[in-house]
C-alpha cells in the first residue's frame, strides 16, 4: 500500500501541471499584469514537488516536519498560488484577486499574508541564502525534513547566488536541493546576451555540488532527478532543469515579450482552448 | 608619573569596557541558557568578539565567510526554523551592504533576526572613513518593523543582549570598538523603548546616544560649574523613541541638544526632530557628524576633529543661552 502511495503517478502530475498553467493565465488575465512566461516554464518542476514530493499538510501550513520550499524567483508567483490552491492550502476563487487591493495574493509572495508561503521574495538572488538558513537549522534540529529552492536562470547573475552556492557547500547541506528554471530568456533578451551565464552544471560543480541536468517539462524526468537527490550525502544538489519560456501555450513558447506581461482576454481563450484535453 | 596617579589612571582604565566587549560576554552567557541562540559571523569574529560563543559552541555558530549578503540571508533561514539568530560584522558593512537583504526578508517578514554590530561611528580610528559606519542608524531607523538600539556603555550592552533575546522581531544594536566609561549605575534595568534621564535641566537637556552619553555627562558637570543645567538623557532605543520622555524635557526646557557619534541626517537628531516639530516645536541643535565622512587618527582625535567633545557640547550650547 504504502509503496503504491509513494510511486510517482506521471498521469496524476501532468494533469496537475496542466491545471497549474491554466490557473496561472486565468489568474493573470484577472490581475491585467505579471509574470506569464516564468510562471509557466516552471509549471512541471513545481506540481512534481507540491504533488510528488514533499511532504507538506496543506490544513497545517506550520507542520514542523514539512519540507520546505521557496520560491527565490519570486515573480513566478503566479505558479506558486495556483500549486498552493491546488493543493488546498487556500480557497481557488481566491486567485482572482492577484495582485488586487486588500488581497494576499501580492504581486510578489508576502509569507505575512499568505499561508503556505514560506517567506516572502521578489528581489532576485536571496532565496538560496534563506535556503541554507533553513537547511542549517533544520540539520542542528536533527529534522529529516528537505529544501526545495527554485531559481531563475537570470536570478543566478546575482552575487549572492555564489556567496549561498559557497555556504551551502561549505556546511554540507545535503538536505537541500536547488532547481533552476533554465528557461534561458531574462526581461531584456536571451541569458547569453544579456550577461552569459554558461556553462551553469559546470559552475555548480566547481563549487561543489551534486549537478543534475533535466529537461524541465519531462514530468518522469523531474521525479527521478528529485528521487535521485535526495539520497546524494554530504553535499547540495543542483538540478538544472532545461525549460521553455511559456511552455504550454504556443504563442508565448520562446517569446521574451511574454517576460512581464499578463495574456489578453483573446489570449487567454485561444490559450485555454490550447491547454484543453 | 606618581605611583598613585599611576593607580588612578589604571582603575579608571579598569572601569572602561568596549561594547562589543560586553557583547561577547554576553552572548557567551546567552548560549549557556538558551539553546536556540545561534551566532553568525562574515570573517569578523576576532574583532566582533562573537569568537567566544563559537569557541564554546561551535555546532551554533556559522562563519559564513565575507558575505555579509549571504549571512543575513542564512540568519532568517535559521530564524524559520525557530533558531534565535545574531548576524555580526562591522556596522558599516551589516547595515550597508546587506541593507536590502535586511529589507526585503528580515524586516519584510518580520522575523526574529538580532543584528548585531560593532565598529560603529568614527572611533572605529585609524582604519579610516571606508570602516566608520556613520549612517546605520539612519539606514535602520527607516525600516519598518525594525528596532534600532544603541547601548551607552558595556554595562548596558548586556542587558540589551539579554533583553532582545526575549523580544520576537528584528533588532539592530549598535556597537563600538573602543573602550568607554561605565555610566549606567548599577540599578538600572534596560528596556526596549525606555530612555533613562541621569538629570533633567531647567536650560538645556542633551540627548544622546551611544559614546556620546558619557560625553554629554562631562558637558553637563562642565556646564554646572558654568551656572547652567544641564540635563542628560541616554536616549538608547532610536526606534522606537520614548516620545514620553522627549515631551516631559521639552517642557522643562527651551533648548534640546541632541548628540551622536552618527551623521546629523537620519539619526537621533533626526529623529528627535521629527518628533518634536509635530508634538511639542522647541529648538533643538545636533551634534553629530556633519554631512561628512571620517578618516583616519586616534578615536579621540577623531572625536576632537568632528566636535565630538564635552568641550565642544560646552560651547554651543553656552553660546545658545546667551544669544
Amino acid at each position: 500500500m504504502e509503496e503504491i502511495k509513494t510511486k510517482p503517478d506521471i498521469k496524476m502530475l501532468k494533469e496537475k501541471a496542466r491545471i497549474i498553467r491554466m490557473e496561472i493565465l486565468k489568474m493573470l488575465t484577472e490581475a491585467g499584469s505579471g509574470h506569464t512566461g516564468g510562471s509557466l516554464s516552471a509549471a512541471d518542476i513545481v506540481a512534481a514537488l507540491y504533488f510528488y514530493k514533499m511532504k507538506h499538510k496543506p490544513e497545517d501550513p506550520l507542520w514542523k516536519d514539512r519540507d520546505r520550499f521557496i520560491l527565490s524567483k519570486g515573480h513566478a508567483a503566479p505558479v506558486l498560488y495556483a500549486a498552493l490552491a491546488i493543493a488546498g492550502y487556500f480557497d481557488r476563487k481566491l486567485l482572482k484577486t492577484l495582485r488586487k487591493i486588500g488581497s494576499p495574493l501580492q504581486g510578489h509572495p508576502c509569507s505575512r499574508k499568505l499561508p503556505g508561503v514560506e517567506i516572502s521574495t521578489g528581489s532576485l538572488g536571496q532565496g538560496l541564502s534563506i535556503a541554507n538558513g533553513i537547511a542549517l537549522g533544520l540539520k542542528i534540529s536533527k529534522s529529516p525534513s528537505r529544501v526545495y529552492c527554485l531559481l531563475g536562470d537570470g536570478e543566478i547573475q546575482e552575487g549572492q547566488i555564489w556567496e549561498a552556492a559557497m555556504t551551502a557547500s561549505h556546511y554540507n547541506l545535503d538536505n537541500l536541493c536547488a532547481i533552476i528554471d533554465n528557461n534561458g530568456l531574462q526581461i531584456d533578451g536571451r541569458c547569453c546576451d544579456v550577461m552569459c551565464i554558461d556553462p551553469i552544471a559546470k559552475k555548480w560543480e566547481a563549487f561543489g555540488w551534486n549537478v543534475l541536468e533535466i529537461n524541465g517539462h519531462d514530468m518522469e524526468a523531474i521525479v527521478d532527478a528529485l528521487d535521485r537527490v535526495e539520497i546524494v550525502k554530504g553535499k547540495p544538489s543542483m538540478i538544472v532543469a532545461r525549460t521553455i519560456k511559456g511552455k504550454g501555450v504556443s504563442f508565448f513558447e520562446g517569446k521574451v515579450e511574454y517576460h512581464g506581461i499578463a495574456p489578453t482576454n483573446e489570449e487567454l481563450e485561444n490559450a485555454l482552448k490550447e491547454l484543453e484535453i | 608619573m606618581g605611583e598613585r596617579q599611576e593607580k588612578k589612571q589604571e582603575k579608571e582604565v579598569s572601569q572602561k569596557i568596549a561594547t562589543r566587549d560586553a557583547y561577547g560576554d554576553a552572548l557567551l552567557e546567552l548560549g549557556k541558557i538558551r539553546e536556540d541562540v545561534v551566532v553568525l559571523d562574515a570573517d569578523l569574529s576576532g574583532s566582533t568578539k562573537t569568537k567566544k560563543f563559537a569557541k564554546q559552541f561551535p555546532e551554533r555558530f556559522f562563519n559564513i565567510g565575507i558575505s555579509e549578503q549571504d549571512m543575513i540571508g542564512t540568519a532568517s533561514g535559521l530564524s524559520l526554523t525557530g533558531k534565535l539568530p545574531f548576524a555580526s560584522t562591522f556596522a558599516v558593512f551589516e547595515t550597508g551592504r546587506a541593507w536590502e537583504q535586511i529589507r526585503q526578508t528580515v524586516c519584510y517578514s518580520k522575523l526574529n533576526v538580532k543584528l548585531v554590530a560593532t565598529h560603529s561611528g568614527i572611533t572605529v580610528g585609524e582604519d579610516g572613513a571606508s570602516h566608520q559606519a556613520i549612517e546605520d542608524v539612519a539606514l535602520m531607523r527607516v525600516l519598518p518593523n525594525m528596532t534600532v538600539i544603541v547601548p551607552a556603555d558595556g554595562y548596558e550592552t548586556k542587558q540589551v543582549i539579554y533583553s532582545i533575546a526575549d523580544y520576537s522581531g528584528p533588532v539592530y544594536v549598535r556597537l563600538g570598538r573602543s573602550k568607554v566609561p561605565v555610566v549606567m549605575p548599577s540599578n538600572y534595568e534596560f528596556q526596549i523603548g525606555k530612555s533613562y534621564a541621569f538629570h533633567i535641566g531647567s536650560d538645556v537637556n542633551i540627548v544622546a546616544m551611544g559614546i556620546m552619553v558619557s560625553i554629554a555627562l562631562d558637558a553637563a558637570k562642565i556646564l554646572k560649574e558654568n551656572g547652567i543645567d544641564a540635563g542628560v538623557i541616554n536616549m538608547s532605543t532610536v526606534k522606537p523613541l520614548d516620545n514620553e520622555m522627549l515631551l516631559e524635557i521639552s517642557k522643562k526646557s527651551k533648548l534640546i541638544v541632541t548628540a551622536e557619534e552618527h551623521s546629523i541626517i537620519g539619526g537621533l537628531g533626526s529623529a528627535v526632530c521629527e518628533f518634536l516639530s509635530e508634538n511639542n516645536p522647541v529648538r533643538v541643535i545636533r551634534i553629530g557628524i556633519k554631512d561628512n565622512f571620517g578618516c583616519s587618527g586616534s578615536p579621540s582625535e577623531l572625536l576632537k576633529l568632528y566636535g565630538l567633545t564635552a568641550d565642544n557640547i560646552v560651547k554651543t550650547i553656552t553660546e545658545l543661552l546667551n544669544k
